[in-house]
């Protein structure tokens, strides 16, 4: 279990599951559990995940072509499977990872325009 | 849906490790088993969830993208009102007509008989000389009944009429006499009352009937407390024990309307002891489960083999004839209803290829739009599937429009075509109809969409670039020409059908029927009640009252009483032998003729010719020597030495002799076209007066009577009725027919396959004529340009124009050519059908004539278009591009 209060956790954006999957999987392919660990590892374990929530968003992904789906084995010698970013999902990933670039640095301008101006 | 189920299949997998995976974990960090199997499974969170959200994923992956392109579809379609209003209304006059023929098909040849396991109904009638479906004599029902093993429940009927009195106006009556098998096996239960008991089967036994509740509603307001209750019929009481639901479709069409249904044994005819008479009653049974038809005919076989044994003198000769009921009733239009499926399967394919033609001429404006999304990463079957969904999207269209055309259609139909399809009555559109109708949309709008699809799809990105939007169209011409000339061709096809059965009915109606039909008129007569219990000779007085009273009618030629067989309207025979050969061991061994029972002023009423001798006359009565006249056929067949006048023939069982006095000419009693075929076509006439005392007892329940009139007189047959009613209020005329209805309901199947094949060739030739239209209007379209630069080097205007017609022509004609081969193959199913008379199926004068009209239509087609390429202005033209 994580080991953070309850409050400091963030409820994931929609479509934002599908972004830190991709950018997780570019580091090569993962079965479902690594992909999970990965996400909550990488954010701190601020992003909490509900470890289910994973699959239903790794099946839309695969239905859109975006990542694809292999079979291999896991670190512990099991069949698992793994999942691999597509060339359309790399593209993918950069377009979003620039739109969320875009909309962030949108988004802290609004909510601090002071440190902004005090910057420039 | 494969792969939906891999991937829920892999899905499970997944999980399963993924929990295990953080199970193991936990405990490497130091849980106890038990408590990290549940973290485990708390942090994974709710597995049914995740695998119901997965799932949705997979399922809707082909609806979002069908919904998507049913959305963008409607909006290509609103874009083009006038292809979308074209391309439907063409669709729906396809798709309605196939709705419309498949219904009839539907309610006749596909639905089951509304009987309870109607499989195991089949009809019995008795097979004899010339009629494999002969009346079977009630001896030998009762017999059939008895020592059959096959059959659950075996009745017979017989039609016939009663006059009802003492209940408002005197009524005449559609009946049926039955025996007490009748309803229960047909499973039809009474609404009130009981069914017939077997003893009330014997003859004489009973009083009782039961009634129709059409006759309930009308006479006795629908009275509970009916049953028991007195009613008239023939003048005599009778007690009423049922009340039966309406009306059965038996093969026998009198059970339409019957009103009142009587316990065979009652019909009062000693005729109905002879075990060698036909009074018109036939069989059906019941096979009992299990027993095959087969079976039960070879059952069949030994009992009346066993009964020819015992009674050779009349039952020598004597079958039984086993066909399954929905075959007796529908069998011979079987084939005919196909014939007109075919027929307008070829219209809906016609309205087909004019679709794709639109199609395709739309697809060259449409060039741009999909080079563009397949630019934006739509794959080729994408494309093609959304194009799909638009042309299936058309053809839904226009199929609810056409499954309301069909309704308006199928009722107009039937409304002008009275009795001449079996179970009319239960034709509609039903939920089959309906599904059907679905699915000869969609697969029309994939039939027309698909090679227009394909077409637009296969262009690369690349080639319309290059092309500049106008390459390929030389492709796409020959495409839409190919179309062309087969639409052509189908068109042709049903032309020459409806061309061949046009000149068949001209042919038929110029046929001479041996007789004048114009101004004939025939009824029904029944006397006054009190009559049908008279002796003979006060039936014969109320006869000649009758003749008498008719003749001093204005306006009256001639009238004559008749019975027994009236041409194309009714048959009767007779069997015979000549006086001095020795008497035939059996019936069946006799001779056979058609048995015309007639007055005196027959021949003048029906305009004979009398060939040798005398016709009857008044003199030829009850007390004078008895005489006949015979037809030309029966006298050269018979009496091949020319030496028939004077000659005496046996008729029936009797033992006196009548005198042959005259010979008339041959009616053509079995119909205008078929006559000549029939075995059965010797004729005899007998005079009315000289018939029977048994015989004429029956007279005046329903006898037939023909009067001509001296021209065509308006209320004619209104006074006729007057003079009725002095002669006798309760003397009722009923059925009424003109001498040309008669003729022409028995050419009814021809002219409804004439009408309809007609009535599709049209809409074929109008559709033809449209598609060659719009793909010569295409061509001068795109070619603007090049005819404008001819002309401005000099090119002449009839030059330009021949070139346009040409065009068309060149197309119209490889149609003809192939429409031709075709048409030699395909209307020889109408020779086959027996719908061809007098002409052959390949008759030249018509394929002349038909490929003749289709070149004509092509050309007319073709000149609008060649008109304005003719009139292009050179200048104008070379700005145009």
């Amino acid at each position: 279990m994580s080991t953070k209060e309850q409050k400091e956790r963030i409820e994931l954006l929609q479509g934002t599951l599908d972004l830190l999957i991709l950018r997780t999987l570019i580091l090569g392919p993962t079965h479902g559990h690594a992909i999970a660990k990965a996400i909550e590892f990488n954010s701190d374990e601020v992003l909490q995940v509900e470890q289910g929530s994973l699959y239903p968003a790794l099946h839309r992904l695969i239905k859109r072509e975006w990542i694809s789906v292999e079979e291999g084995t896991s670190e512990n010698n099991r069949r698992a499977k793994f999942y691999r970013l597509t060339a359309k999902g790399r593209r993918q990933l950069k377009l979003e990872t620039s739109k969320w670039d875009k909309l962030a640095g949108a988004i802290a301008r609004i909510l601090r325009p002071a440190e902004q101006e005090g910057k420039s | 849906m494969n792969r939906r189920k891999r991937m829920m299949d892999d899905l499970e997998h997944d999980i399963r490790d993924h929990i295990e995976i953080e199970t193991r974990d936990n405990i490497a960090r130091g849980m106890p088993p038990d408590d990290a199997r549940y973290a485990a499974l708390r942090k994974f969170g709710n597995v049914t969830r995740v695998q119901e959200e997965t799932r949705e994923v997979w399922s809707f992956v082909w609806l979002e993208q069908l919904l998507q392109d049913i959305r963008f579809g409607l909006r290509m379609l609103r874009k083009s009102p006038g292809f979308t209003a074209v391309a439907i209304l063409t669709l729906a006059l396809g798709i309605g007509a196939n709705t419309a023929i498949f219904s009839l098909v539907n309610g006749v040849l596909l639905n089951p008989l509304p009987f309870p396991e109607p499989a195991r109904l089949v009809t019995v009638d008795a097979s004899k000389p010339n009629f494999p479906q002969g009346s079977i004599s009630y001896p030998n029902f009762q017999d059939w009944h008895r020592t059959n093993q096959s059959f659950s429940f075996f009745a017979v009927s017989r039609a016939t009429g009663y006059l009802l009195t003492g209940a408002g106006d005197a009524d005449e009556l559609n009946a049926a006499v039955v025996t007490s098998d009748f309803f229960p096996m047909l499973g039809v239960k009474p609404v009130l009352g009981r069914w017939f008991n077997p003893s009330e089967d014997e003859i004489g036994a009973s009083n009782v009937v039961a009634i129709s509740t059409a006759l309930w509603k009308r006479k006795f307001g629908s009275a509970p407390d009916v049953i028991g209750r007195g009613i008239t019929l023939d003048g005599k009481g009778y007690v009423i024990v049922a009340v039966f639901p309406g009306h059965f479709n038996l093969p026998n069409s009198t059970f339409d309307s019957v009103d009142i249904y009587a316990p065979l044994g009652e019909f009062a005819n000693s005729a109905l002891r002879n075990r060698g008479a036909g009074l018109g009653i036939h069989g059906i049974a019941r096979l009992k489960p299990g027993v095959t038809i087969e079976q039960a005919r070879a059952d069949m076989e030994h009992v009346t083999h066993d009964l020819a044994e015992i009674y050779p003198d009349v039952d020598k000769g004597i079958g039984a004839t086993l066909t399954p009921l929905k075959e007796s009733m529908v069998g011979e239009v079987r084939p005919f209803l196909l014939l007109l499926l075919g027929a307008v399967g070829l219209v809906l394919l016609i309205a087909c290829v004019n679709v794709a033609n639109l199609l395709l001429v739309r697809a060259t404006g449409r060039v741009r739009e999909v080079a563009l999304r397949s630019a934006l990463g739509a794959s080729k079957g994408r494309l093609v599937r959304q194009m799909l969904t638009e042309s299936i999207l058309l053809a839904i269209a226009g199929g609810a429009l056409g499954l309301t055309l069909a309704r308006a259609g199928t009722h107009a139909a039937l409304a002008a075509l009275p009795a001449t399809l079996p179970r009319a009555s239960e034709v509609g559109i039903d939920a089959r109809v309906v599904w059907c109708t679905v699915l000869l949309s969609v697969c029309a709008g994939i039939f027309f969409g698909l090679v227009p699809a394909m077409r637009s799809a296969r262009r690369s990105v690349h080639e319309t670039l290059k092309e500049g939007g106008r390459g390929a169209i030389g492709s796409r011409r020959r495409t839409q020409g190919v179309l062309v000339a087969v639409q052509m061709a189908m068109a042709l096809v049903l032309l020459a059908g409806a061309g061949l059965l046009i000149r068949s009915l001209a042919g038929l109606w110029t046929v001479n029927p041996g007789f004048n039909p114009d101004n004939i008129y025939t009824f029904n007569l029944a006397l006054p009640p009190q009559m049908m219990t008279a002796p003979a000779a006060a039936i014969r007085a109320a006869l000649r009252n009758f003749d008498a009273g008719i003749a001093a009618t204005p306006g009256v030629e001639a009238e004559s009483l008749t019975w027994g067989a009236v041409p194309m309207n009714g048959e009767d025979d007779t069997t015979f032998w000549i006086d001095g050969q020795p008497r035939p061991a059996s019936d069946n061994e006799r001779n056979w003729a058609l048995n015309y029972i007639v007055g005196p002023d027959y021949l003048k009423a029906m305009r004979i010719p009398l060939l040798a001798g005398r016709f009857f006359s008044n003199r030829d009565d009850e007390h004078s020597q008895r005489v006949a006249v015979v037809d030309e056929v029966l006298a050269r067949k018979y009496f091949p030495d020319g030496d028939a006048i004077g000659k005496a023939i046996h008729v029936g069982n009797r033992d006196d002799s009548y005198e042959i006095v005259g010979i008339i000419g041959h009616v053509k009693q079995w119909g205008l076209d078929v006559d000549d075929q029939n075995s059965l076509r010797a004729q005899a006439y007998f005079a009315f007066m000289q018939m029977d005392d048994s015989t004429m007892a029956l007279v005046p329940s329903n006898t037939e009577a023909i009067v001509r009139a001296a021209g065509n007189i308006a209320g004619f047959m209104d006074s006729i009725r007057r003079t009725n009613d002095r002669i006798s209020k309760d003397e009722v005329i009923t059925q009424v027919q003109t001498m040309h209805e008669i003729i022409e309901s028995s050419l009814a199947s021809q002219r409804f396959a004439m009408m309809l094949l007609g009535a599709f060739a049209a809409v074929a030739l109008v559709l033809a004529g449209i598609g060659l239209y719009g793909v010569i209007a295409y061509v001068v379209g795109q070619r603007t340009n090049e005819i404008g630069i001819r002309m401005a080097l000099g090119a002449q205007r009839g030059t330009v124009l021949r070139w346009v017609l040409w065009q068309g022509t060149q197309l119209a004609l490889a149609g003809v050519a192939v429409g031709l081969l075709a048409a030699a193959a395909l209307t020889r199913l109408l020779a086959k059908l027996s719908l061809l008379f007098n002409v052959s199926a390949m008759d030249p004068l018509t394929f002349a004539a038909v490929a003749g009209v289709l070149l004509l239509v092509a050309t007319a087609a073709c000149w609008i278009p060649a008109r304005r390429a003719a009139r292009v202005d050179p200048m104008v033209a070379l700005r145009y591009e």
